[in-house]
């Protein structure tokens, strides 16, 4: 046993409203400057849609994440078997720019400049990254909202093994939904931009598994950009080197959340430490897709047990962070609860963020020009739920729809036992029924309702505690550090191989 | 290559050697400082933000998460801040910027000129002024660009010169101006409108004009709006959302409605498109564009049915009678055409037994079943304003004799007849009659009357079978019979089945918890013109099952942010109430509506507005809605300014030569003038030139553009430049109380000052613009009815640029202002106010019907049956010296705000000693100067933050009611906030007789839980909830009773007669209903133009339309398309979806017209517009009545709305793109 800590998260999407606050608390902080002005490290999408960069599920155009060929172990799609690769100069797979967008400003001084004329004179759409008028055909958030949806929900890759009928359905009245998909990185414990990369630039931090792209070392291959499924690493067209999301590891050093799950007023995002048995990360990455999430789930360590407190703290992990572990509310929701599920696992990256599943509005009738719904219950079953399980298995379970079923059931069974407690239109017994039903028992109902509803600031984010004086120390004294940190010149990344 | 290999590329690197690097992302995360401030917006948002500055420069912001928690069981308030909010930091710098004061060259260069010819400005004003030439020169050129940047000295004179110019000219009450939604930035919306009040000049109303008032909230409670904070919601166990998009406009709110459904409760939505919010629904029911009161009525149908009727809930039926007026007394009265129908509640005065109480006509009767008698209710308007006090209150007791009242709510068992009435179906057109169960009650005169309950008026109204003969329904499925589940299918499109079952639920709900269904409501359903009656039917479904005044329970009306906490400190600073009485008050509807001329381009509202067939002949539901302004301004129910074609001044003046000594001669004098008619109102000839509005300000707001519902109409006869309007004059038949003009005027406004941070379209239109600090430059408060906490603005650099606060900027322009009146009006000058019959006042019952002076039939009487007129002195001199400091009047005088009020005499003086202070002409007065003091002083005088003055307001309740209240403030009474309190963490409000909820021990706050737990009454005609608005207009227009009236027609409401087949005939074009919500991108128009919203949008504010529509116009998505009718028009792109239905199309509101948008093909090839060309105002008439109950005239409280949701436009392919 190979005992490794990993900061990691969960998103409720049934709480996630959409409102892109996160993003910008993001490219407020991180990526506002010239060569990352097109970066967001954190974005929303609205599902079923094709995302940013567009389709970057759509790993026949894309070939991201690993491989695998059967009883051959995994590979790196984008790079064929060999770890230096063929395609190093010119890779086909790569996003191009009409993948993302050309980012663009308005010409705004115009509206204090323009001479007196015989109309009102106007601020155009210029590139902001030739300065020159442009059309503003696509942007990172391109289709919020359904906007265009026949050209791009339906053109969503999760869509795939639903009939054509299923689809056609999705955008008429009774059956049209959409539901909101934030997404960082994923800071994976098998991330193929680190495998991918012919500088070693990129690298998981042992403290906390925060995979990052050394800002020195990065001679601007973009094999990162290629391998990354999530498409959640960029290229910094300004500096030449590539970049991604950090998890904010300078505000996490001094115990505060992710600037993204700061700002997030859905209160839907959740951190902490999960420790993980590194040992058995290549045997699970390369179980088959039907047993990849449960896979992932057995890496994942019980922080509780004695045998593997000892073990985390003979491999050197800190006293602070088995603590942590042992609060963490990822662990509940992945772990206890089962109701988090890795996106799209079967790129095989292991990813270390979560989702539980949203609910939908049920489904609807329509005869005679009148709309109506099927109603027996006060709350309606999961399988009369707008979005189909189908899609929900494409995107949380590697096709399969066991899991997802699992975890929209249990949410729906902690419903109705609220309702039966808190009004009483509900008979204890049918609620009962209902929990036995999905595998919770009352206290884990009353445990998962608390987390998702009445959780404050300190339930949502269990920050390990980063001990920076022992990194420092390794280094310098931290007396001095004390003394000096601060002063000195600061250097910038420089361009070049 | 083993996997082995594979995975052992993935490095975990824990030397920290190798990673020094890392400080690069870790020197962006460090900063020097972090301040706490807020948006000062239009948002209801609220919300505690942290700034983060580094180097001097503010680098981004990020929410403050120290809000207290509430009580336990609630999710807690963190952390609030939205997409936009956290946008902010981007104006600063940005080239958006006003960075120095701007000025139309064309002005500029005339003003030189002017100046170099005139030794004083005044006269140099006055020269380019009277010149028509050159006053057109800069009108035409607004808009056009040639801005010049100049200095703070320059704009300053101009500005001053122009008020003193337009005062002696014309008077004081022809500047204006316009500033919105003060409770985000409270003291920077006062800094204006102190100005404005001091100097005799009108503020313009934003909450009514915005159409956020949903006047269903007067007419029901008497009440502004009053609604539960988000965190309310979180109890409530049926939450019916309805035209309001929780998590695109209530983002930091929205949090409590998803976690409410992890808790048990139950959500349905209402929204014709898959709206955001409709996400997170169990149940979303695409009920046709603005059918909602289709649905309500339905569903209250099915309510009486089963919950009230077929069986009674005890819950149910003890709170109907006490809380609401359902057992009041309605005389039923014969027509001449010999029909028996509802006409008003009987007057106790009437019955023998009460002839002798005072205000007789204003206290009303219920049927005790005790005593087999009526008997008279405390708690009334005639018991509030009566000479006895202690008598208003919801008591069962008999005003009289103080015995107890067992009122009847249905006389179904116990009447002596059943009757037939006639009520009508505005669906079809038609009438019919059903059976109410009645009484005979003899009257004083030896007359009898025929009264049932409103109860048994409901029950008749909503056609529940109740075995009376008439046109009752047989079933639920009876389709022809209003209103039925089956009859609303038509107007709906939902099925029968579901009204049914959400009723069951909510009643059922309800039931179970006594009370805990909400509505989330919002601007989907208040900007339609009839929406006080879809608001009114879901109003019913909470009072029918005692859901109002219940935590968890209620009408949450979130639209706009009425919610200004401090209001009676902050109220008396704003309207300069500490320095003279009587301000000059507008409401923004009227006042736009009547000067852009709006009203020329219509012809009788009957047009479009179904009304009952006329009964009577003085009927006023028919002819112009301006007539019927005329009307309201004449009787004072409402404010028009100018009041005159003369200078009030000067009206002062004569009447003191001609001999009148006291304020009620000048008073009588001015009545007895417009009696004979000597002097007319202005609102009689808008067009002719004396009664033009000025000089106009505009602060904090974007009054041409975001808000101007008929934004070309402004261009044309405000400002007098281009537009893009194609609409005819048409009112010249209908209008008959009006002077018309054969040429409408074109350019009213001598000079429009706007004020901003940044250039938006207001700004560009405007003659000068002055340099605003933004939210994070200066102090200011902010208070919201999302939540009960008060957050500080607080500078986290000092204004950049040349730029200064709203408050500095007033303070100059009254400094200079003062220094050239010391020649002008060396002397103080009397000033003649006429100000409209005020709520909270006696006003309240002025006259129980709706007689007029100006007919004869009733006497004319200032304050009674006609406006009030006051003479208020003017110490312009001083004015300065006023403005920085907090007046004697409020030491002497008191605060007061709802009705509500208490001396700060000893608090006043105390506070002197401690704070600072201005010394001049001999007396000390807290000082004013300086933002932060404005705050300090709003806070200390104010109930909310200060515990003592909220025991004292409630002792004087206590005597008004003769109630035990102080127990209320007990448990806050040592609260007092300061700024730097606020600065330091949010702090919650404390309870407050101001305010209708109680929120002591961390409750959360839901409005009206003080009247139910305290049993204060309402402030309306009975003091209870209505459910019957028995006011003669509103019987006039058939809106006494709730009920269903269709939406205008496109071809009625005459958008679109120009414009049809304005396009030539290849083009494919359609007729769409033109909904305009609140987006995602924007809060109104602020945020919506910077960078973030713009990449994270489209770069445009599209229209989104279905796909069917778009396939039958031949348009893909993010296609080029024009929109128009004979408003204006507007070319964007066009944001293609199946969210959206066909026949509908949405522009978020609201995207400014300076940032690419392309020119108008259709429209001579000129710049096209925002989404407001393409709307108008429409007045709705019976919100125009005064002087009766809860329908008399307060700012932002009562009166029209600018509602503008039935536009219809034009749309096509937009053939070619041209900037």
């Amino acid at each position: 046993m190979n005992i490794r800590s990993q900061v990691s998260m969960v998103f409720h999407l049934d709480k996630c409203i959409g409102c892109h606050t996160c993003s910008i608390a993001c490219k407020n902080v991180w990526t506002d400057r010239k060569g990352a002005d097109y970066m967001w490290w954190n974005n929303v999408e609205t599902k079923p849609g094709t995302g940013y960069p567009t389709k970057w599920e759509d790993q026949e155009q894309y070939h991201g994440g690993w491989e695998k060929n059967g009883d051959e172990p995994i590979n790196i799609k984008s790079t064929g078997k060999a770890r230096v690769i063929p395609n190093i100069f010119h890779n086909p797979h790569m996003p191009s720019m009409d993948d993302y967008y050309e980012p663009w400003t308005y010409d705004y001084q115009n509206l204090f400049n323009a001479e007196e004329g015989a109309d009102q004179p106007i601020a155009k759409p210029i590139s902001m990254i030739t300065g020159e008028e442009v059309k503003v055909e696509a942007g990172p958030n391109w289709d919020d909202d359904l906007g265009g949806s026949q050209i791009y929900a339906a053109n969503d890759p999760n869509l795939e093994g639903l009939s054509e009928q299923q689809r056609l359905q999705l955008s008429s009245v009774e059956r049209l939904v959409f539901f909101y998909l934030p997404r960082i990185c994923n800071h994976c414990l098998n991330p193929c931009c680190v495998a991918s990369c012919p500088s070693g630039a990129l690298y998981k931090r042992g403290e906390d598994g925060i995979v990052l792209i050394d800002q020195k070392k990065c001679r601007a291959w973009r094999s990162c950009v290629a391998a990354c499924p999530y498409k959640k690493t960029y290229f910094n067209w300004f500096t030449g080197k590539s970049e991604k999301c950090i998890l904010c590891f300078p505000r996490l050093e001094v115990g505060e959340a992710p600037a993204c799950f700061h700002s997030c007023v859905g209160r839907i995002r959740y951190l902490g430490v999960l420790l993980y048995d590194a040992d058995r990360l290549e045997e699970v990455a390369n179980l088959p897709d039907e047993e990849l999430v449960e896979g992932q789930r057995s890496l994942i360590l019980n922080p509780h047990d004695s045998e593997v407190v000892r073990k985390a703290q003979s491999a050197g992990i800190p006293d602070g962070v088995i603590e942590s572990a042992q609060r963490s509310p990822v662990y509940k929701f992945v772990m206890d609860w089962k109701i988090a599920l890795p996106p799209h696992i079967e790129y095989r990256t292991l990813p270390m963020l979560f989702y539980v599943p949203p609910m939908s509005p049920v489904m609807a009738n329509f005869e005679d020009g009148v709309a109506s719904h099927q109603m027996e219950n006060l709350f309606h079953g999961i399988d009369e739920a707008r979005v189909p399980m189908k899609y929900f298995a494409n995107l949380f379970g590697a096709g399969h729809e066991g899991v997802v079923r699992y975890a929209l059931g249990k949410q729906l069974a902690v419903r109705w036992h609220r309702r039966a407690e808190t009004v009483g239109d509900v008979d204890r017994a049918t609620a009962n029924r209902l929990l036995r039903e999905a595998d919770c028992s009352t206290d884990e109902a009353e445990a998962i309702y608390k987390l998702t509803s009445l959780c404050t600031f300190e339930d949502r984010f269990v920050i390990p505690p980063m001990y920076r004086e022992q990194a420092i120390e390794m280094v310098k004294e931290p007396h001095e550090q004390r003394a000096e940190t601060g002063f000195g010149f600061v250097g910038s990344p420089q361009r070049g191989l | 290559m083993s996997v082995l290999d594979a995975i052992a590329w993935i490095r975990d690197d824990v030397n920290p050697k190798a990673r020094g690097w890392e400080e690069f992302y870790r020197n962006r995360w460090q900063h020097d400082k972090i301040v706490r401030s807020t948006h000062g917006v239009n948002c209801t948002g609220g919300c505690t933000w942290q700034i983060h500055v580094k180097d001097g420069i503010v680098t981004w912001e990020m929410q403050g998460l120290d809000y207290p928690l509430l009580e336990s069981g609630i999710p807690p308030y963190e952390p609030r801040g939205c997409q936009r909010g956290i946008s902010y930091s981007w104006y600063l710098y940005s080239p958006l910027r006003v960075k120095y004061p701007y000025i139309r060259g064309a002005l500029l260069d005339l003003w030189r000129k002017a100046r170099a010819d005139h030794q004083d400005p005044v006269d140099a004003w006055k020269s380019m002024v009277e010149n028509p030439d050159s006053r057109r020169r800069w009108q035409k050129a607004r808009g056009k660009g040639g801005l010049r940047r100049t200095d703070w000295e320059t704009v300053l004179e101009l500005i001053s010169a122009s008020l003193v110019h337009t005062i002696k000219s014309h008077g004081p009450d022809r500047i204006a101006g316009f500033s919105p939604i003060p409770a985000m930035s409270m003291i920077s919306y006062a800094s204006g409108a102190r100005l404005l009040q001091l100097l005799g000049g009108v503020s313009l109303s934003f909450y009514d004009w915005y159409c956020d008032l949903p006047t269903a909230s007067p007419e029901t409670w008497g009440e502004q709006t009053d609604v539960a904070e988000s965190a309310d919601w979180y109890h409530a166990k049926l939450l019916a959302v309805m035209g309001s998009n929780l998590n695109m406009t209530r983002t930091p709110d929205c949090h409590f409605a998803a976690e409410a459904r992890h808790n048990g409760s139950k959500m349905w939505v209402f929204s014709p498109d898959f709206s955001q919010v409709s996400k997170y629904a169990d149940e979303w029911i695409d009920v046709n564009a603005g059918q909602d009161g289709a649905w309500w009525m339905a569903v209250n149908h099915v309510l009486l049915t089963e919950f009230h009727h077929q069986r009674q809930v005890p819950y149910f039926d003890k709170y109907t009678r006490k809380f609401t007026d359902a057992p009041y007394l309605v005389e039923l009265k014969k027509g001449n055409d010999g029909i028996l129908r509802p006409g008003q509640l009987l007057r106790a005065g009437r019955l023998k037994q009460y002839a002798d109480q005072q205000h007789g006509e204003w206290k009303f009767l219920m049927w005790d079943e005790k005593s087999g008698t009526p008997k008279m209710p405390m708690g009334s308007s005639g018991h509030r304003w009566g000479d006895v006090k202690g008598q208003w209150n919801l008591l069962l007791k008999d005003g009289k004799d103080g015995s107890d009242i067992h009122p009847a709510l249905t006389f179904l068992k116990s009447g002596d007849n059943v009757l037939q009435v006639e009520l009508d179906d505005f669906g079809m057109g038609t009438v019919y009659q059903r059976g109410v169960p009645t009484r005979i009650i003899k009257t004083a005169d030896g007359q009898q009357a025929q009264v049932t309950t409103v109860y048994d008026l409901m029950m008749a109204q909503y056609g529940v079978n109740r075995d009376l003969a008439g046109d009752y329904p047989t079933d639920y499925d009876d389709e022809q019979a209003p209103f039925t589940p089956a009859w609303s299918e038509k107007y709906t499109g939902r099925g029968r089945d579901d009204v049914i079952r959400f009723a069951r639920e909510w009643g059922r709900t309800a039931e179970l918890t006594e009370g805990k269904c909400t509505i989330i409501i919002g601007a989907g359903i208040n900007h339609w013109y009839h929406a006080n009656l879809m608001y009114r039917a879901g109003i019913h479904a909470l009072m029918f099952c005692g859901c109002v005044g219940k935590n968890g329970g209620g009408l949450a009306h979130y639209v706009g942010q009425e919610k200004l906490a401090p209001a009676e400190s902050w109220a008396s600073i704003m309207s300069a109430k500490d320095w003279q009485s009587t301000p000059r008050l507008q409401n923004a509807p009227s006042w736009h509506y009547v000067h852009s001329d709006q009203w020329r381009y219509e012809k009788d509202f009957t047009d479009y507005h179904t009304v009952p067939k006329q009964h009577d002949e003085d009927n006023m539901a028919s002819g112009h809605a301006m007539d019927m302004q005329v009307r309201a301004v004449r009787n004072g129910w409402l404010p028009f300014y100018p009041q005159f074609p003369e200078n009030p001044i000067e009206v002062a003046t004569a009447a003191r030569e001609s001999g009148a000594k006291s304020p009620e001669d000048v008073a009588a004098w001015v009545a007895e003038r417009l009696k004979n008619r000597d002097m007319k109102f202005s609102v009689e000839d808008p067009d002719a030139e004396e009664n033009w509005p000025r000089v106009w300000f505009i602060w904090r707001g974007n009054a041409l553009m975001s808000s101007a519902k008929g934004h070309e109409y402004f261009l044309r006869h405000y400002l007098g430049t281009h537009d893009n309007c194609v609409n005819e004059d048409m009112a010249e038949d209908s209008v008959k109380e009006i002077a018309w003009h054969e040429q409408a005027p074109q350019g009213k406004m001598d000079l429009v000052v706007d004020l901003n941070f940044r250039m938006d379209t207001s700004a560009l239109y405007s003659d000068i613009v002055l340099p605003a600090a933004t939210w994070y430059e200066k102090a200011d408060l902010n208070s919201t009815d999302m939540h009960s906490f008060i957050h500080p603005l607080s500078k986290a650099v000092p204004p950049c640029w040349e730029s200064k606060s709203d408050w500095q900027i007033f303070e100059l322009v009254a400094q200079k202002f003062s220094e050239l009146a010391e020649k002008h009006f060396p002397e103080p000058v009397e000033d003649l106010v006429a100000a409209p019959l005020a709520h909270d006042s006696p006003a309240e019952i002025a006259q129980p019907n709706m007689k007029q002076w100006i007919d004869g039939g009733v006497e004319a009487i200032p304050g009674k049956t006609m406006p009030n007129f006051k003479v208020v002195t003017r110490d312009y001199k001083n004015l300065f010296n006023q403005f920085i400091s907090y007046g004697p009047n409020v030491r002497e005088g008191g605060l007061a705000a709802h009705g509500t009020g208490y001396s700060i005499k000893d608090e006043y003086d105390e506070y002197l000693k401690t704070h600072p202070t201005v010394t001049w002409n001999g007396n000390t007065y807290p000082s004013l100067r300086r933002d932060t003091e404005v705050c300090n002083t709003i806070l200390h005088f104010a109930t909310v933050t200060n515990g003592e003055l909220a025991y004292r307001s409630y002792k004087n309740m206590e005597k008004k009611t003769g109630l035990p209240l102080v127990h209320l403030a007990e448990k806050s009474r040592s609260v007092r906030a300061s700024y730097e309190d606020l600065q330091c963490q949010p702090q919650r409000f404390i309870n407050s007789p101001m305010w209708s909820g109680l929120i002591e021990d961390g409750r959360t706050y839901s409005a009206f839980t003080y009247n139910i737990d305290a049993d204060v009454p309402w402030r309306t005609l009975t003091g209870r909830q209505q459910f019957y608005l028995d006011h003669p207009v509103y019987i006039q227009f058939g809106e006494h009773v709730p009920t269903y009236k269709p939406k205008p027609l496109p071809t009625q409401y005459a958008d679109l007669t120009f414009s049809e087949g304005e396009a030539p005939s290849e083009s494919q074009v359609l007729t769409l209903n033109y909904l305009t919500p609140h987006g995602k991108w924007h809060i109104h128009s602020t945020y919506g133009d910077n960078q973030r919203m713009t990449t994270l949008s489209r770069g445009v504010d599209p229209i989104w339309i279905s796909v069917q529509d778009a396939e039958s116009l031949g348009v893909d998505d993010n296609d080029w398309v024009e929109v128009y009718n004979d408003n204006g028009v507007v070319v964007t792109r066009a944001a293609v979806s199946s969210r959206i239905p066909p026949g509908i199309c949405i522009q978020y509101h609201s995207p400014e017209r300076t940032y690419s948008v392309p020119k108008s093909p259709l429209r001579k090839n000129r710049r096209a517009g925002g989404h407001n060309s393409l709307t108008r105002t429409r007045l709705k008439p019976n919100f125009m009545i005064g002087g009766y109950g809860q329908f008399t005239y307060h700012f932002n409280y009562w009166g029209p709305i600018g509602c503008n949701r039935d536009t219809h436009i034009i749309i096509r392919k937009c053939p070619v793109v041209n900037f």
